[in-house]
Protein backbone atom coordinates (compact mmCIF):
# COMPACT_ATOMS: atom_id res chain seq x y z
CA UNK A 1 0.00 0.00 0.00
CA UNK A 2 1.53 3.32 -1.28
CA UNK A 3 0.78 5.98 1.31
CA UNK A 4 -0.26 9.68 0.96
CA UNK A 5 3.21 11.33 1.35
CA UNK A 6 4.73 8.59 -1.02
CA UNK A 7 2.00 10.07 -3.66
CA UNK A 8 2.82 13.22 -3.08
CA UNK A 9 6.52 12.95 -3.48
CA UNK A 10 5.52 10.92 -6.60
CA UNK A 11 3.18 14.10 -7.58
CA UNK A 12 6.36 16.34 -7.43
CA UNK A 13 8.96 14.50 -8.79
CA UNK A 14 7.24 14.22 -12.02
CA UNK A 15 5.60 17.89 -11.60
CA UNK A 16 9.32 18.99 -11.75
CA UNK A 17 10.97 16.64 -13.43
CA UNK A 18 8.37 17.64 -16.27
CA UNK A 19 8.63 21.21 -16.07
CA UNK A 20 12.30 20.56 -16.19
CA UNK A 21 12.28 18.69 -19.45
CA UNK A 22 9.92 21.10 -21.15
CA UNK A 23 12.34 24.58 -19.93
CA UNK A 24 15.46 22.48 -21.71
CA UNK A 25 13.55 21.55 -25.24
CA UNK A 26 12.38 25.10 -24.78
CA UNK A 27 15.66 25.95 -24.62
CA UNK A 28 17.32 23.96 -27.13
CA UNK A 29 14.59 24.99 -29.36
CA UNK A 30 15.54 28.70 -28.89
CA UNK A 31 19.36 27.81 -29.11
CA UNK A 32 19.10 26.02 -32.68
CA UNK A 33 21.04 22.98 -33.99
CA UNK A 34 23.76 22.28 -32.17
CA UNK A 35 25.64 20.74 -34.51
CA UNK A 36 25.14 23.34 -37.14
CA UNK A 37 25.93 26.01 -34.13
CA UNK A 38 28.99 24.47 -33.30
CA UNK A 39 30.03 24.47 -37.16
CA UNK A 40 29.42 27.71 -37.77
CA UNK A 41 30.52 29.37 -34.43
CA UNK A 42 32.23 26.99 -32.13
CA UNK A 43 32.04 25.32 -28.72
CA UNK A 44 32.23 28.00 -26.80
CA UNK A 45 29.94 30.16 -28.24
CA UNK A 46 27.45 27.03 -27.82
CA UNK A 47 28.19 26.97 -24.53
CA UNK A 48 27.96 30.18 -23.82
CA UNK A 49 24.15 30.39 -25.57
CA UNK A 50 23.31 27.43 -23.59
CA UNK A 51 23.81 28.76 -19.99
CA UNK A 52 23.33 31.97 -20.66
CA UNK A 53 19.51 30.73 -21.50
CA UNK A 54 17.14 31.84 -18.86
CA UNK A 55 15.35 29.14 -19.91
CA UNK A 56 17.92 26.30 -19.31
CA UNK A 57 18.63 27.39 -16.02
CA UNK A 58 14.97 27.20 -15.23
CA UNK A 59 15.18 23.73 -16.12
CA UNK A 60 18.38 23.05 -14.42
CA UNK A 61 16.95 24.42 -11.35
CA UNK A 62 13.66 22.23 -11.66
CA UNK A 63 15.90 19.03 -12.44
CA UNK A 64 18.11 19.38 -9.63
CA UNK A 65 14.18 20.08 -7.60
CA UNK A 66 13.24 16.92 -9.02
CA UNK A 67 16.43 14.91 -7.51
CA UNK A 68 15.66 16.32 -4.33
CA UNK A 69 12.24 15.32 -4.12
CA UNK A 70 13.36 11.86 -5.82
CA UNK A 71 15.95 11.47 -2.69
CA UNK A 72 13.28 12.77 -0.11
CA UNK A 73 10.48 10.78 -1.31
CA UNK A 74 13.01 7.63 -1.64
CA UNK A 75 13.39 8.06 2.28
CA UNK A 76 9.78 7.07 2.56
CA UNK A 77 9.04 4.13 0.46
CA UNK A 78 10.96 1.82 -1.75
CA UNK A 79 13.03 2.35 -4.74
CA UNK A 80 10.78 -0.19 -6.85
CA UNK A 81 7.97 1.60 -6.32
CA UNK A 82 8.80 4.74 -6.61
CA UNK A 83 11.37 4.65 -9.58
CA UNK A 84 9.09 3.29 -11.60
CA UNK A 85 6.16 4.97 -10.97
CA UNK A 86 7.48 8.42 -10.90
CA UNK A 87 9.73 7.62 -14.41
CA UNK A 88 6.35 6.02 -16.14
CA UNK A 89 4.06 9.11 -15.23
CA UNK A 90 6.74 11.50 -16.31
CA UNK A 91 6.26 10.06 -19.69
CA UNK A 92 2.45 10.82 -20.01
CA UNK A 93 2.94 14.03 -17.69
CA UNK A 94 5.79 15.03 -20.42
CA UNK A 95 3.26 14.23 -23.32
CA UNK A 96 0.84 16.41 -22.58
CA UNK A 97 2.94 19.40 -21.42
CA UNK A 98 5.22 19.16 -24.78
CA UNK A 99 1.27 19.22 -26.32
CA UNK A 100 0.16 22.37 -23.96
CA UNK A 101 3.47 24.21 -23.50
CA UNK A 102 5.95 23.04 -26.47
CA UNK A 103 2.75 23.35 -29.10
CA UNK A 104 4.05 19.83 -30.29
CA UNK A 105 2.04 17.46 -32.52
CA UNK A 106 1.25 14.83 -30.47
CA UNK A 107 -0.83 12.32 -32.39
CA UNK A 108 -1.97 8.90 -32.27
CA UNK A 109 1.50 7.09 -32.69
CA UNK A 110 3.06 9.72 -29.88
CA UNK A 111 0.77 9.40 -27.57
CA UNK A 112 0.82 5.37 -27.73
CA UNK A 113 4.44 5.02 -27.70
CA UNK A 114 4.05 7.24 -24.45
CA UNK A 115 1.45 4.72 -23.28
CA UNK A 116 3.60 1.54 -24.17
CA UNK A 117 6.85 3.21 -22.74
CA UNK A 118 5.02 3.91 -19.37
CA UNK A 119 3.62 0.72 -19.14
CA UNK A 120 6.74 -0.50 -19.64
CA UNK A 121 8.71 1.41 -17.40
CA UNK A 122 6.30 0.22 -14.66
CA UNK A 123 6.97 -3.48 -15.64
CA UNK A 124 10.04 -3.19 -15.03
CA UNK A 125 9.69 -2.91 -11.12
CA UNK A 126 8.47 -6.62 -10.73
CA UNK B 1 16.90 11.77 -40.06
CA UNK B 2 20.61 11.33 -40.71
CA UNK B 3 22.86 8.78 -39.24
CA UNK B 4 23.90 11.35 -37.51
CA UNK B 5 21.30 12.03 -35.49
CA UNK B 6 20.73 8.57 -35.02
CA UNK B 7 23.88 8.20 -33.56
CA UNK B 8 22.92 10.75 -30.85
CA UNK B 9 19.78 9.55 -30.24
CA UNK B 10 21.71 5.88 -29.34
CA UNK B 11 24.45 7.58 -27.53
CA UNK B 12 21.85 9.19 -24.97
CA UNK B 13 20.26 5.82 -24.23
CA UNK B 14 23.68 3.92 -24.19
CA UNK B 15 25.29 6.63 -21.76
CA UNK B 16 22.23 7.10 -19.49
CA UNK B 17 22.28 2.98 -19.18
CA UNK B 18 26.03 2.95 -18.98
CA UNK B 19 26.00 5.36 -16.39
CA UNK B 20 23.42 4.30 -13.99
CA UNK B 21 25.01 0.71 -13.73
CA UNK B 22 28.33 2.10 -12.84
CA UNK B 23 26.67 4.07 -10.26
CA UNK B 24 25.06 1.11 -8.85
CA UNK B 25 27.85 -1.12 -9.02
CA UNK B 26 29.92 2.25 -7.21
CA UNK B 27 27.01 2.44 -4.82
CA UNK B 28 27.75 -1.30 -3.91
CA UNK B 29 30.97 -0.36 -2.79
CA UNK B 30 29.75 1.59 -0.34
CA UNK B 31 26.77 0.17 0.80
CA UNK B 32 23.61 0.85 2.42
CA UNK B 33 23.54 5.05 3.06
CA UNK B 34 22.52 5.62 7.07
CA UNK B 35 21.94 8.50 8.81
CA UNK B 36 25.73 7.13 10.33
CA UNK B 37 27.82 7.24 7.08
CA UNK B 38 25.83 9.79 4.91
CA UNK B 39 28.83 12.34 5.26
CA UNK B 40 31.24 10.10 3.67
CA UNK B 41 28.98 10.53 1.13
CA UNK B 42 30.96 13.24 -0.09
CA UNK B 43 34.17 11.08 -0.54
CA UNK B 44 32.32 8.26 -3.20
CA UNK B 45 33.10 10.39 -5.90
CA UNK B 46 36.46 9.11 -5.66
CA UNK B 47 35.07 5.27 -6.98
CA UNK B 48 36.34 4.95 -9.89
CA UNK B 49 33.20 3.03 -10.63
CA UNK B 50 30.86 6.24 -9.74
CA UNK B 51 33.54 8.63 -11.25
CA UNK B 52 32.87 6.64 -14.75
CA UNK B 53 29.43 7.36 -14.26
CA UNK B 54 29.36 10.50 -13.48
CA UNK B 55 31.21 11.20 -16.40
CA UNK B 56 29.24 9.41 -18.62
CA UNK B 57 25.98 10.87 -16.90
CA UNK B 58 27.60 14.21 -18.09
CA UNK B 59 28.21 12.55 -21.92
CA UNK B 60 24.51 11.59 -21.54
CA UNK B 61 23.23 14.79 -21.04
CA UNK B 62 25.78 16.64 -23.28
CA UNK B 63 24.11 14.14 -26.41
CA UNK B 64 20.36 14.80 -24.80
CA UNK B 65 20.61 18.88 -25.51
CA UNK B 66 21.74 18.03 -28.55
CA UNK B 67 19.27 15.59 -29.83
CA UNK B 68 16.77 18.26 -28.03
CA UNK B 69 18.22 21.16 -30.29
CA UNK B 70 16.91 19.13 -33.55
CA UNK B 71 13.69 16.94 -31.99
CA UNK B 72 10.64 17.74 -30.59
CA UNK B 73 10.61 16.45 -26.78
CA UNK B 74 8.15 13.85 -27.53
CA UNK B 75 10.24 11.84 -29.99
CA UNK B 76 13.30 12.24 -27.92
CA UNK B 77 11.82 10.59 -24.55
CA UNK B 78 9.91 7.53 -26.00
CA UNK B 79 13.19 7.02 -29.01
CA UNK B 80 15.53 6.47 -25.80
CA UNK B 81 13.66 5.01 -23.53
CA UNK B 82 15.57 1.90 -25.14
CA UNK B 83 17.95 3.06 -21.76
CA UNK B 84 15.80 1.17 -19.45
CA UNK B 85 16.24 -2.14 -21.52
CA UNK B 86 19.74 -1.61 -21.78
CA UNK B 87 20.11 -1.05 -18.22
CA UNK B 88 18.18 -4.44 -17.19
CA UNK B 89 20.39 -6.49 -19.63
CA UNK B 90 23.36 -4.51 -18.13
CA UNK B 91 22.22 -5.01 -14.95
CA UNK B 92 21.78 -9.27 -15.35
CA UNK B 93 24.95 -9.04 -17.39
CA UNK B 94 27.08 -7.18 -14.76
CA UNK B 95 25.47 -6.73 -11.66
CA UNK B 96 24.07 -10.66 -11.07
CA UNK B 97 20.36 -9.05 -11.44
CA UNK B 98 17.44 -11.45 -12.19
CA UNK B 99 15.48 -10.52 -15.14
CA UNK B 100 11.41 -11.79 -14.11
CA UNK B 101 9.06 -12.41 -16.48
CA UNK B 102 7.39 -9.17 -16.07
CA UNK B 103 10.35 -7.17 -16.96
CA UNK B 104 10.90 -8.89 -20.07
CA UNK B 105 7.23 -8.32 -20.77
CA UNK B 106 7.93 -4.84 -19.76
CA UNK B 107 11.18 -4.61 -22.20
CA UNK B 108 8.95 -5.79 -25.19
CA UNK B 109 6.42 -2.94 -24.41
CA UNK B 110 9.26 -0.33 -24.43
CA UNK B 111 10.65 -1.91 -27.41
CA UNK B 112 7.21 -1.31 -29.52
CA UNK B 113 6.42 1.96 -27.88
CA UNK B 114 10.45 3.39 -29.76
CA UNK B 115 9.55 1.23 -32.87
CA UNK B 116 6.20 3.27 -32.79
CA UNK B 117 8.02 7.14 -32.45
CA UNK B 118 11.08 6.11 -34.64
CA UNK B 119 8.68 5.00 -37.23
CA UNK B 120 7.04 8.76 -37.17
CA UNK B 121 8.80 12.36 -38.13
CA UNK B 122 10.98 13.71 -35.32
CA UNK B 123 10.04 17.34 -35.71
CA UNK B 124 6.20 18.52 -36.27
CA UNK B 125 5.32 21.80 -36.85
CA UNK B 126 3.94 23.31 -33.70
CA UNK B 127 0.42 23.34 -33.16
CA UNK B 128 -0.74 27.41 -33.21
CA UNK B 129 -2.22 28.41 -29.91
CA UNK B 130 -6.36 27.97 -30.42
CA UNK B 131 -5.97 26.01 -33.22
CA UNK B 132 -8.19 22.75 -31.94
CA UNK B 133 -8.53 21.29 -35.30
CA UNK B 134 -4.89 22.19 -37.15
CA UNK B 135 -3.42 18.41 -36.94
CA UNK B 136 -6.43 17.36 -39.23
CA UNK B 137 -5.91 20.26 -41.80
CA UNK B 138 -2.42 18.71 -42.45
CA UNK B 139 -2.58 15.90 -45.38
CA UNK B 140 0.68 13.43 -43.91
CA UNK B 141 3.02 13.88 -46.99
CA UNK B 142 2.02 17.61 -48.18
CA UNK B 143 5.50 18.50 -46.83
CA UNK B 144 3.89 20.27 -44.14
CA UNK B 145 5.58 17.64 -41.85
CA UNK B 146 9.45 18.37 -41.46
CA UNK B 147 11.65 15.25 -40.73
CA UNK B 148 14.88 16.55 -39.63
Amino acid sequence: MIGAATWGGIAAIVTTATAGDVLQARAMKEVGDLGVLRTSHGVIEVARRILTSPWFMSGLFFMALAFFSLLVTLSWSDVSIVGPASASLTFIANALAARLFLRERVDHRRGLAALFVACGVALLAH
Amino acid sequence: MTIRKYLILAAVAVFASCGDVCLARGMRDFGAVTTANWHQLFGVVLNPWVLTGICLLLLFFGSYLTALSWTDLTYVLPATALSYVLMALLGELFLNEHVTVSRWVGIALITVGVGFVASGPAVTPAVPPHCERYEAEIPVGSGARSDA
